[in-house]
Order: C-alpha cells, then sequence, then structure tokens
C-alpha cells in the first residue's frame, strides 16, 4: 500500500524573535506559530508521491492541542488526514521515537515516512532515526529528490547530498527519509484544501492507546538562555574611495590573523 | 563504564575536520580515548587518529563499510557500545555523524545530546550546551545513560595539534552486518564544485539578493578563492536561482561558524542571522547603512559590493602575496 505518513509540528514563525523571559521561559511574543518550516517540503513531497502512486498521506502530531493548526495546515496543502498524538509527558527525541513508532504500527500499511530536516524549535533530527530504528527499518538523510519509488516491488532510489557532494542510494521499503529544500517548491494550501482542513474531525491518540509507558525523559533541559549579547559596535570602515577602505579592512583582519 | 568512544567520520579514507575536533571534546571528559575506524583503505586515518589524540583505536576494515550506509556502521557501533559499555560515544554533527549517533542511541535507549556546542562532567551527568529555536537561545542539557551519545557542532571544539610521535594499540574487529543483509547500495557520486564544505570553513564570503544574478556571485567567488574560503548565499539568492542551495547559510540552510564570515549585499534577516550569528569575526558590504547586518558586524563597509568586493580581492591579493 502506498501508504506515506510525515511527522510535523506547530513552531515559531522563522521571523520570530525568540528569547528566554526573566521566568526562564521561552518567549516568542505576539509571533505566531506556524508548520515547522522544513515541513513545508515533507508533506509537499508527501503528497505529490501520494497523487504519484495514488495512495494515502497521513499527518500526525506528536504533542498536543498546540499542534493542531500545524495538522490543518497539511491538510489544506492536501494531506489525507491528520491523527494528533496527545502526550503530556515531557518529551526527548527517544519518547518522540517511541510514541512515532508505535503510530506507525498501529496504522499498520504504511511503507514510507517522510521527516523535514528537522524540528527548528528542538533544533535536532535525532527524533528522524530514533524512530527508524524503533520501527527496524532503513533511514536515509538529508534526501535532495525522490529518483524512483516503486511501492508494489517496495524499493526507492534517492539523490542526497553529503558534505562531499551528492550520491544516489537505494534502498527497501519501508524506510524513513528526510527531505531537503531542494526536494520540490512547497505547496500552499488551496481553498478547498483550507475548507476541508477546517471541517476535518482529527482523532487524538494517546500514549495509553499506543501502548507505551513514558519514563522519564533520557535527555533533561535544565535551563533555555539567551545568546550572549555580543559586545561593542560596528566599526565601519571610512576612506576617500572603495580601495583605500578594502585596504584599511584587509590590514585590519590580518592584524586580527583572521586572514 | 568508562574510557570514550569518538566515532571517526570519513569519505574515501579523507577524515572531516569534526571527527578531530571531536577528540578535543573527548578530552573535556576525561578517560581513555577510543578511536573508531570503519571503512576500506583506512590505514592512514589509523595512524591520524593516534597523531590527534587517541589511546586506542578500534579499526574495522571491511569492503561492506567502504562506503558509509546506516545499516552496517549501525549494526557495529551497537554492538560495540553494548560490549564495552563506554561513558560517551562521539562525532562530529555531521550529515553522517547525525545518522549514526541517533540510531545507535536508540538501539541502546541511551541519551543523545545533539549539535553540541560546549561539554562538561557533573558527577553522573554529562551536560552540554545545545543551541534551540534555531539557534535563537541556548539550551542546557543534561543526559544520565550509563552511555550518552554526542553530536558535536564542526568548530565549536578546537582542532588539536597533531603530534607524528604518538601511537598506540589497534584492535582490529569484524563487521557486524553480513554484506547480504545490507539493503541499501550506493550506486553514484557526484563531487561538489567548489569543495570548501561551508561548515569547516575557516572564511565563508556570502553573496545576498543585492548579487542580482548567477553571474553576480563571480566577484564572491573570486574574493573566496583568494581568502581560501567557502561561498555562502542568503535564502533570497538561493530562492532566487542565483545560486544552488548547497551554498544556503541560515535557518533552512546550514548553520556555520567560522573566524570570518563576509557578508555582501546581505541584508541580515534573523533567519539568516541564525545560521551565521556565532562567526568569530562579521564583515558586512552593504549599501544600506540601516541594514540589520550592522548590527550584528564588527566590521562594516557602507557601499555598493560590486566595487567593495573587488577592491578587497585586488588589496588580499597584493597583502597576501597571491
Amino acid at each position: 500500500m502506498a501508504h506515506i505518513v510525515v511527522f510535523t509540528r506547530n513552531t515559531p514563525d522563522t521571523a520570530a524573535k525568540v528569547e528566554v523571559g526573566a521566568n526562564g521561559a521561552v518567549t516568542w511574543g505576539t509571533a505566531q506559530l506556524v508548520l515547522n518550516p522544513w515541513d513545508e517540503y515533507s508533506v509537499t513531497e508527501a503528497v505529490l508521491q501520494r497523487d504519484a502512486h495514488k495512495g494515502k498521506a497521513t499527518v500526525i502530531s506528536i504533542g498536543g492541542e498546540v499542534h493542531t493548526d500545524a495538522l490543518k495546515q497539511a491538510l489544506a496543502i492536501g494531506m489525507d488526514q491528520a491523527i494528533r498524538i496527545d502526550s503530556d509527558a515531557e518529551h526527548d527525541a527517544l519518547t518522540f521515537a517511541m510514541l512515532a513508532a508505535a503510530a506507525i504500527r498501529k496504522l499498520g500499511d504504511v511503507s514510507l515516512v517522510i521527516f523535514g530536516k528537522e524540528f527548528v524549535d528542538s533544533n535536532s533530527d535525532a527524533h528522524i532515526y530514533m524512530t527508524a530504528r524503533k520501527l527496524g527499518w532503513n533511514a536515509i538523510g538529508a534526501v535532495s529528490k525522490i529518483l524512483a519509488l516503486d511501492f508494489g516491488a517496495q524499493t526507492i532510489r534517492v539523490e542526497r547530498m553529503i558534505e562531499e557532494g551528492k550520491q544516489v542510494l537505494s534502498t527497501r521499503l519501508p524506510c524513513v527519509i528526510s527531505v531537503l529544500k531542494d526536494i520540490n517548491e512547497p505547496k500552499s494550501p488551496s481553498f478547498i484544501g483550507i475548507r476541508k482542513a477546517s471541517k476535518a474531525t482529527i482523532p487524538v491518540w494517546t500514549a495509553a492507546d499506543l501502548g507505551v509507558s513514558i519514563g522519564a525523559p533520557v535527555v533533561q533541559i535544565s535551563a533555555y538562555r539567551n545568546l550572549p549579547v555580543r559586545s561593542g559596535t560596528c566599526q565601519i570602515i571610512e576612506g576617500s574611495s572603495d580601495q583605500e577602505k578594502a585596504e584599511k579592512l584587509i590590514d585590519i583582519l590580518l592584524k586580527e590573523k583572521a586572514l | 563504564m568508562s574510557g570514550i568512544f569518538v566515532w571517526i567520520d570519513h569519505f574515501r579514507g579523507k577524515a572531516l575536520p569534526a571527527s578531530w575536533e571531536a577528540i578535543s571534546a573527548a578530552q573535556t571528559l576525561g578517560g581513555e580515548i577510543t578511536a573508531l575506524v570503519f571503512g576500506s583503505g583506512i590505514g592512514n586515518l589509523i595512524t591520524l587518529a593516534f597523531h590527534y589524540g587517541a589511546h586506542k583505536v578500534i579499526a574495522c576494515e571491511d569492503a561492506t563499510l567502504a562506503d558509509y550506509r546506516l545499516e552496517p556502521y549501525a549494526a557495529l557501533l551497537t554492538k560495540l557500545v553494548k560490549e564495552h559499555m563506554p561513558r560517551a560515544v562521539l562525532s562530529g554533527a555531521t550529515t553522517r555523524g547525525r545518522e549514526l549517533m541517533a540510531a545507535a542511541a536508540a538501539e541502546t535507549e541511551s541519551a543523545l545530546l545533539p549539535d553540541v556546542t560546549e561539554l562538561s562532567v557533573d558527577g553522573a551527568a554529562i551536560k552540554a550546551v545545545h543551541p534551540a529555536y534555531a539557534g535563537k537561545v541556548l539550551s542546557d542539557l543534561a543526559a544520565m545513560t550509563p552511555t550518552v551519545f554526542i553530536t558535536l557542532r564542526s568548530r565549536a571544539f578546537p582542532l588539536p595539534t597533531p603530534d607524528v610521535s604518538r601511537s598506540g594499540e589497534v584492535i582490529n574487529i569484524a563487521p557486524a552486518m553480513p554484506a547480504e543483509q545490507i539493503a541499501t547500495q550506493v550506486e553514484a557520486f557526484e563531487e561538489q564544485r567548489g569543495s570548501v564544505n561551508l561548515t569547516d570553513a575557516a572564511i565563508i564570503v556570502t553573496g545576498g539578493r543585492a548579487v542580482g544574478s548567477a553571474e553576480g556571485f563571480a566577484p564572491i567567488r573570486e574574493l573566496a578563492e583568494v581568502l581560501g574560503g567557502a561561498v555562502g548565499a542568503t535564502r533570497a539568492a538561493v530562492d532566487a536561482g542565483y545560486i544552488p542551495y548547497a551554498h544556503q547559510v541560515g535557518q533552512t540552510g546550514k548553520v556555520v561558524s567560522p573566524n570570518l564570515y563576509i557578508a555582501a549585499g546581505v541584508s541580515g534577516s534573523i533567519q539568516h542571522q541564525a545560521g551565521m550569528r556565532t562567526s568569530k569575526i562579521i564583515v558586512a558590504i552593504n549599501k544600506d547603512p540601516e541594514a540589520p547586518i550592522f548590527k550584528i558586524a564588527h566590521y562594516g563597509i557602507v557601499g555598493d559590493l560590486f566595487k567593495v568586493v573587488p577592491a578587497l580581492t585586488a588589496a588580499a591579493r597584493a597583502k597576501l602575496g597571491k
């Protein structure tokens, strides 16, 4: 079955100024929460592949009600169904992976899970590969193109970006991939999509429904801190010509041992 | 339950600098450092691992490991961790390192501290600083499991000074997964043009939307070449099709931390800053003296990048004798 799953969540808008308040909590003022920016690509790719293979595309969030908007956005872009997994417990990547893997098993017929490159709030991609291993599936990260996908033969061939260049890899389905910005032009929600999403009922699953017992997280966040304030101001290099300014700047950079 | 493993990430026998930086990071944790070197034709890497500070090397030389693939690498690392129970397993936060550390952490129910910029030990806990919210704030993390997996942000820890007199014990082991069980095949590889890796680069010259066209990147490239640096780009320049995505720096691109970051025609959006604000020295070149980039830059030239950048190239050529 050509059933594709995307996991997403609501995160602060990329233009938001994120700070740690006096109470130690992370705040983003009046900025809106949006679909995790990297997931515009994973959701779009799931919709494109679903269309190409006449399959089904499901979007899932893990956390709570706060992620409903991200699920609706994904539905408006074209996902077929959304599921919200609610869990109040403090999450780390390993807990996420246990819940995600249990949800995939419950769906039963999933062959491909597509993640965006990372979640911008946790600023990590560890949950992607952990989910794959909890399923006992293979994972390929940093995919820039799906070259071939065959749900019948259960194979996938992808191009991926590594530090040294581009690689072509093939592997068996089911598997987990993460996709980069290069993979597609993100789809915007359609008018019909938005109407459909607003009417959609989103089932809520709990950890107990999934048979997952959540213990204490193995990674604890003891505090959030603001970035150190950069001391000093910008020294504007003055001069009578661009050439003079350039020479002054190169001299400074040589003195600073930056060159 | 002692000792630190450092996985040496390499491509066809060439190690990523982040792998040697990981040996520096391991030294902050204390204990015996064992470098894990997997692959084919790895003799030179074993020698280098000792030069960079490893006390011991566990080597697996095998054709199935010639190209990194997650399945055989994760199987081997998981087996080694279960056998030796190291206090920590370190790797650069490279594409391969992030996959492999997370996979082996999941297999062993261990904590993973991702993309770490600072590291310390506090009793039974390993503590780390991890930039969160796209690098806009810092989080202090603590991990308590018997083995802790850690990926390290490139250039956050110093490259150790190699000592060519050093050597040590090499333990050769067999792979953990037979060839026929490995589903993934590497079919082709195409090297990146101008192969300076942005995350490893000591100097980056970045062009923004003001570069105006693909040809407009020529002076940026020329300056980068004279300085021995890499070429970066803003999202606006990438989205406009001036340059491939591999060059993008920022929230939806690469996070970099060079010694010198020269931003030419870059306005300095909050998303771009998220990818470069930890650079040691930031230079801004912009026509608009009010551009936000000047707020985080150390040095600035107000002017037209098409005049200032070639002037910098000429000045650098003359003064560096190139």
